[in-house]
């Protein structure tokens, strides 16, 4: 068999329709958003909890009344360890994730639930703090906590706090957005810089001797949809917010549910100066590195000026490039054209994006 | 970032393209070996090989310090990190690597208690701070890392700490790469030098190869560009009829390498005997294990391990794609059997390994091999 031969079986697999899940035991490997992630969910929840409303997996299952009123219902749980890190905690990352999921699904964010998980010996004072800044939060975003819960489980069974919320939306009735939607020609738009938030947690951690001002990019994205969507309507195909495996792994999603080649210019994509050192130094590329406050709009090419320049008129959008289009060739696949004039894969990982040894 | 995208510029690149093809005798084939794990990773994730003309082949060399632990000695870390009151520290890149009984991650899955760390010195910092626990270090890694544990092992006799072990797999880089130029079954025209590890040792220990082997070496950085300009250095000493150690990584490499850091490895290390690597069986003075002055701190006299020799598993071909006897696609597991998620090999676990390089980055022919889309 030749090289081609061989690349060619490969990509059939890959692109099965299923992940199998072949671990014993859940390793932190299932909880990275990588492809053991992708395993647990579709080989091990979806069969057990299939429906129509959870199979297309998307960030918003989109609920239909009788009435045609679309309703997006999302849930994300929030796990973060330091609960506080420069420019956030673990409040503002639950309100914004969930707001961020029902505004990729085009709807406009109804309200919020919030359960808490509270550790035996977790100080008031520390919990009051956490408390009010999900309600500054979701007052400054604009999207009211309607509904709540709290537990309290042993000391050691949780990391002090835990926090997970739901939340509705309302979608525009001439709504169609989805991988479906992705054609050939289309243009890839992010809307900022990648890899802050997750390297803002790595480095509040303090285990890496790092210091330097990067700040987690959490913020609530449904005042950009907005007006990206009024400016450009039913030619914005797929949006998504590429939070944990970074933009690679939501590209990857999408080549992989659209079934269409994704190809990227590596020199498009904005990277703070100090999010690529601490990148470079701990050997992990920031194309695998959570974001919670950015968003990538897949646009037909005869829009995607405006849909630029309406995100650079935005303020969570003023450094937004577009990085790439969408081809027919490769499908499943997302390639990366670098700076250094060659190419590559970008491939899904496995687990969590691992620092190099030397 | 400046020095970044001054490594990176594709312009110079290009420029240094054109003058690589102008070197090549069409119909001829160049096969160089990158040594280093390092410079693997490099090639495939700023896609480099595309700039190059079909001729040149660019062979994976044994230099990836995680593909070359035997099965065995991974067994031997997972059963310490298993021992009651032991808190097992480990740089990344191991967590996954596959052993008889599932990898470290699974391990810590089963109630281990297994850290990741950054350095030798933060696993001394967790003895201090957890005085009633045992904390062992995986040491891993060439002539590049050794250094650092070394100074780790002193630090950890200024301190007299007595709950502070390492489990020491320190491995050298020129007894490797003799045994691949005795082995029969590989042609190679010339070597592209670790960056790092020649920090440490120098330039100097490569010299064999270009005396007694009549192969070049060009040592080289880990830029694109280093990468790049080692290959073209490569290819004007073929050209030319020469055959000798060039440095390319001048920035940071002397042929004497770093005396300090030689000075605080003898210290506290000696070479062994013999030891055993993946794929390329027991080698001859080619790793590290700690002097018995400092044998507290020695996880081996420390703990009672199993110790025994484990096989690879008979579908792995990590040993011909260690010694560049086989490409990772010519492997029969590659991308089936073998994948970054259920790695049965090595070579698939590090980023630096040939294999997960190639399978994460490389999937793609060569620009120079593709037909237009």
């Amino acid at each position: 068999m030749d090289e081609r031969e061989v690349l060619e079986r490969i990509e059939a697999r890959r692109q099965r329709a299923s992940r199998r899940l072949l671990d014993e035991r859940i390793t932190l490997a299932h909880g990275a958003g990588g492809r053991s992630s992708q395993a647990l969910v579709e080989a091990l929840l979806l069969p057990a909890l299939r429906n129509s409303l959870l199979e297309p997996l998307a960030d918003a299952a989109i609920l239909e009344l009788e009435d045609g009123t679309q309703l997006a219902f999302s849930t994300d749980s929030y796990v973060v360890k330091p609960l506080s890190f420069p420019g956030g905690d673990i409040a503002r990352l639950a309100v914004h994730g969930t707001i961020n999921d029902l505004a990729v699904s085009g709807a406009q964010p109804l309200a919020l639930s919030a359960g808490l998980i509270l550790e035996e010996g977790l100080a008031v004072a520390e919990l009051a703090r956490y408390v009010a800044s999900l309600g500054e939060t979701a007052r400054e975003a604009g999207v009211p906590i309607a509904t709540g819960d709290t537990k309290v489980v042993e000391r050691g069974k949780a990391d002090g706090l835990y926090i997970s919320t739901s939340g509705i939306g309302l979608v525009a009735a001439s709504s169609k957005l989805g991988a479906q939607e992705i054609r050939s020609g289309d243009r890839v738009l992010l809307s900022g810089t990648i890899g802050d938030h997750g390297m803002a947690v790595l480095v509040a951690r303090g285990e890496l001797e790092l210091e330097g001002a990067i700040e987690s990019d959490t913020a609530p994205l449904h005042g950009l949809v907005a007006a990206l969507l009024a400016a450009c309507g039913a030619a914005v195909h797929c949006m998504r917010d590429p939070t944990r495996g970074g933009v690679a792994t939501a590209l990857n999603e999408l080549a992989r549910a659209s079934r269409t080649g994704i190809v990227i210019d590596e020199s498009a994509i904005p990277v703070a100066a100090t999010v690529a050192g601490a990148c470079e130094i701990l050997g992990i590329d920031p194309l695998y590195v959570a974001n919670e406050g950015k968003l990538i709009a897949i646009v037909g090419p005869e829009v995607a000026e405006v849909a630029l320049a309406t995100m650079r008129a935005h303020p969570l959008g003023r450094e937004a490039t577009l990085i790439g289009e969408i081809r027919e060739e490769r499908p499943g696949m997302v390639i990366l054209d670098t700076t250094f004039g060659g190419s590559r894969v970008v491939d899904t990982l496995a687990g969590d994006p691992l620092p190099r040894i030397c | 970032m400046k020095h970044l995208s001054e490594y990176r510029s594709g312009e110079i690149a290009a420029g240094l393209a054109e003058r690589i093809a102008a070197l090549v005798e069409p119909g001829s084939s160049y096969k160089l070996m990158e040594i280093c794990g390092g410079h693997t990773h490099a090639i495939y994730r700023h896609g480099i090989e595309d700039l190059l003309p079909a001729e040149v082949q660019l062979v994976h060399g044994p230099g990836c310090p995680v593909c070359v632990i035997p099965m065995g000695r991974q067994d031997d870390a997972i059963a310490i990190a298993e021992q009651d009151g032991v808190i097992f520290t480990t740089f990344a890149d191991m967590l996954r690597v596959p052993a008889t009984n599932g990898s470290l991650l699974d391990a810590k899955a089963r109630g281990a208690d297994v850290r990741m760390v950054y350095s030798p010195l933060d696993a001394l910092r967790l003895a201090r701070e957890n005085p009633d626990r045992q904390v062992v270090f995986f040491a891993i890694g060439f002539e590049t890392t050794a250094p650092s544990t070394a100074l780790t092992l002193l630090r950890a006799g200024a301190e007299g700490a007595n709950n502070f072990s390492i489990f020491c797999n320190h491995v050298l880089v020129p007894p490797p790469l003799r045994a691949i130029l005795d082995a029969p079954d590989l042609q190679l025209d010339g070597f592209i030098g670790p960056g790092h590890v020649s920090t440490v040792i120098g330039t100097q220990p490569y010299e064999f190869i270009a005396s007694e082997y009549r192969k070049p070496v060009v040592v080289a950085g880990f830029e694109p560009l280093d990468v790049l300009q080692s290959i073209y250095m490569l290819l004007r000493q073929l050209t030319e009829g020469r055959c000798e150690v060039e440095n390319q990584y001048v920035r940071v490499v002397r042929r004497e390498g770093n005396e300090r850091a030689l000075a605080v490895i003898e210290e506290t290390m000696e070479v062994r005997d013999t030891f055993e690597w993946r794929g390329l069986g027991f080698i001859e003075r080619s790793a590290l294990g700690v002097r018995e002055r400092w044998g507290q701190f020695d996880a081996e006299r420390r703990f009672e391990l199993p110790g025994t020799r484990v096989a690879d598993p008979p579908a792995c071909q990590c040993g011909e794609v260690l010694r560049g006897a086989l490409r990772p696609w010519e492997c029969k597991v590659f991308g089936t059997a073998c994948t970054p998620e259920r790695p049965i090999g090595t070579c698939m676990v590090s980023s630096e390994g040939a294999c997960a390089a190639y399978y994460n980055y490389g999937r793609l022919e060569r620009r120079s091999e593709r037909t237009p889309a």
